[in-house]
């Protein structure tokens, strides 16, 4: 009934559980600062599990849904895929390997952290993280705020004021603002 | 009671995992806020530190959630943390996945996915100045943050080489 069969146009054969886990430990682990790009062409190119459509319709879900994308992807596509059983090995395999290596990494800063040489290399790599982050945020912006008349720009620089200048709490900013951007988006047409 | 590390970084996670729209990097300048202000359970450098290391980390960036447990509680803080980020949104992924695709075309599912885009991008603009902020002490950190911000505008480069680059700048005591 409701459960959704392997996609059509995709390949044909569903994958084991261990492929799944292994693609997503694999896409994890590849993916330094953004795994999307890995995502897609495991699943797309490599694997062909789903086409490109698919993986636009899915991600874009992964997008609306609150909480890590990459977290709801992988439960998104391992319960397509591997029912609740799939959904549990594609996320196990997403966080278990960088877990491990986060915490070895938190441990050591635990313990080097006031040494002066790392904490200069790590404002180096802050200070790049930050950039990547506004390129990030302007590669968004462009098409909302290229088009002529809409609310997007006002909504978006009044979060952006909202949270980073005011410092009010991310969950009252985002109770006020998305209920009217979504009017808004209701009544554009 | 409420007062025990464990609790208060279960229940501020798990609120914050169903209101990060755009991912973790939406939701950096709360835990900031959180972690640094409110709380007191870290430097703004520490904060910024454990940030870098996320990004350092392969993986996905939410990842710097379990360096804030970590910090805050040990082991158990880690994983608390880390479930507490995760698990409320994996189950709003596991429900709402199965009827989203019957809604494909419904107007209410387009206005919904639109209307949130916008608000999402201002979170992760506030994250980029919170973070500048943190990391950008002086002209050559601010430099570095621009630069960074136009190469990775313009190309596709691998964001390793700008955090070896970065990274080795920081390393000479310019930053």
């Amino acid at each position: 009934m409701s459960n959704p069969a392997v996609p059509s146009g995709a390949i044909t054969d569903p994958p084991s559980l261990y492929e799944l886990f292994k693609a997503f430990a694999i896409v994890s682990l590849s993916g330094f600062g953004g795994a999307l790009p890995w995502a897609r062409r495991m699943i797309v190119e490599q694997r062909r599990w789903m086409t490109t459509e698919e993986f636009n319709e899915a991600f874009a879900l992964s997008q609306f849904l609150p909480g890590p994308n990459l977290v709801n992807f992988s439960v998104v596509f391992g319960l397509r895929f591997g029912g609740p059983l799939g959904a549990a090995v594609t996320l196990a395999g997403l966080m278990g390997p960088p877990l491990v290596i986060v915490m070895i990494l938190g441990m050591l800063y635990a313990r080097f952290g006031d040494v002066e040489v790392l904490s200069r290399i790590l404002a180096g790599i802050t200070a790049a993280a930050a950039g990547l982050l506004i390129a990030v945020v302007a590669k968004m912006a462009a098409p909302l705020f290229l088009t002529r008349w809409n609310s997007a720009p006002a909504i978006a620089i009044l979060a952006f004021v909202g949270v980073a200048i005011m410092q009010w709490p991310l969950q009252l900013v985002f109770l006020v603002l998305a209920p009217v951007s979504v009017a808004f988006a209701w009544f554009k047409r | 009671m409420n007062d025990s590390p464990l609790t208060a970084l279960f229940g501020y996670f798990a609120m914050l995992s169903l209101f990060a729209i755009g991912g973790a990097n939406a939701a950096i300048p709360d835990m900031h806020r959180i972690s640094v202000e409110v709380m007191g359970w870290m430097t703004s450098r520490q904060f910024a530190d454990m940030f870098a290391i996320s990004q350092l980390s392969p993986g996905p960036n939410v990842i710097i959630v379990t360096l804030i447990g970590y910090h805050v509680a040990g082991i158990t803080g880690a994983a608390v943390a880390t479930v507490a980020m995760c698990g409320p949104t994996c189950l709003v992924a596991f429900g709402v996945a199965h009827v989203w695709d019957r809604f494909k075309d419904a107007h209410w599912r387009i206005a919904i996915q639109a209307g949130l885009v916008p608000v999402s991008l201002g979170l992760i603009g506030a994250s980029a100045f919170v973070l500048a902020r943190a990391a950008d002490n002086n002209v050559y950190a601010v430099a570095v943050t621009a630069v960074t911000a136009v190469v990775a505008f313009a190309t596709r480069i691998n964001p390793l080489w700008v955090f070896g680059a970065s990274g080795l700048l920081g390393l000479s005591g310019w930053l």
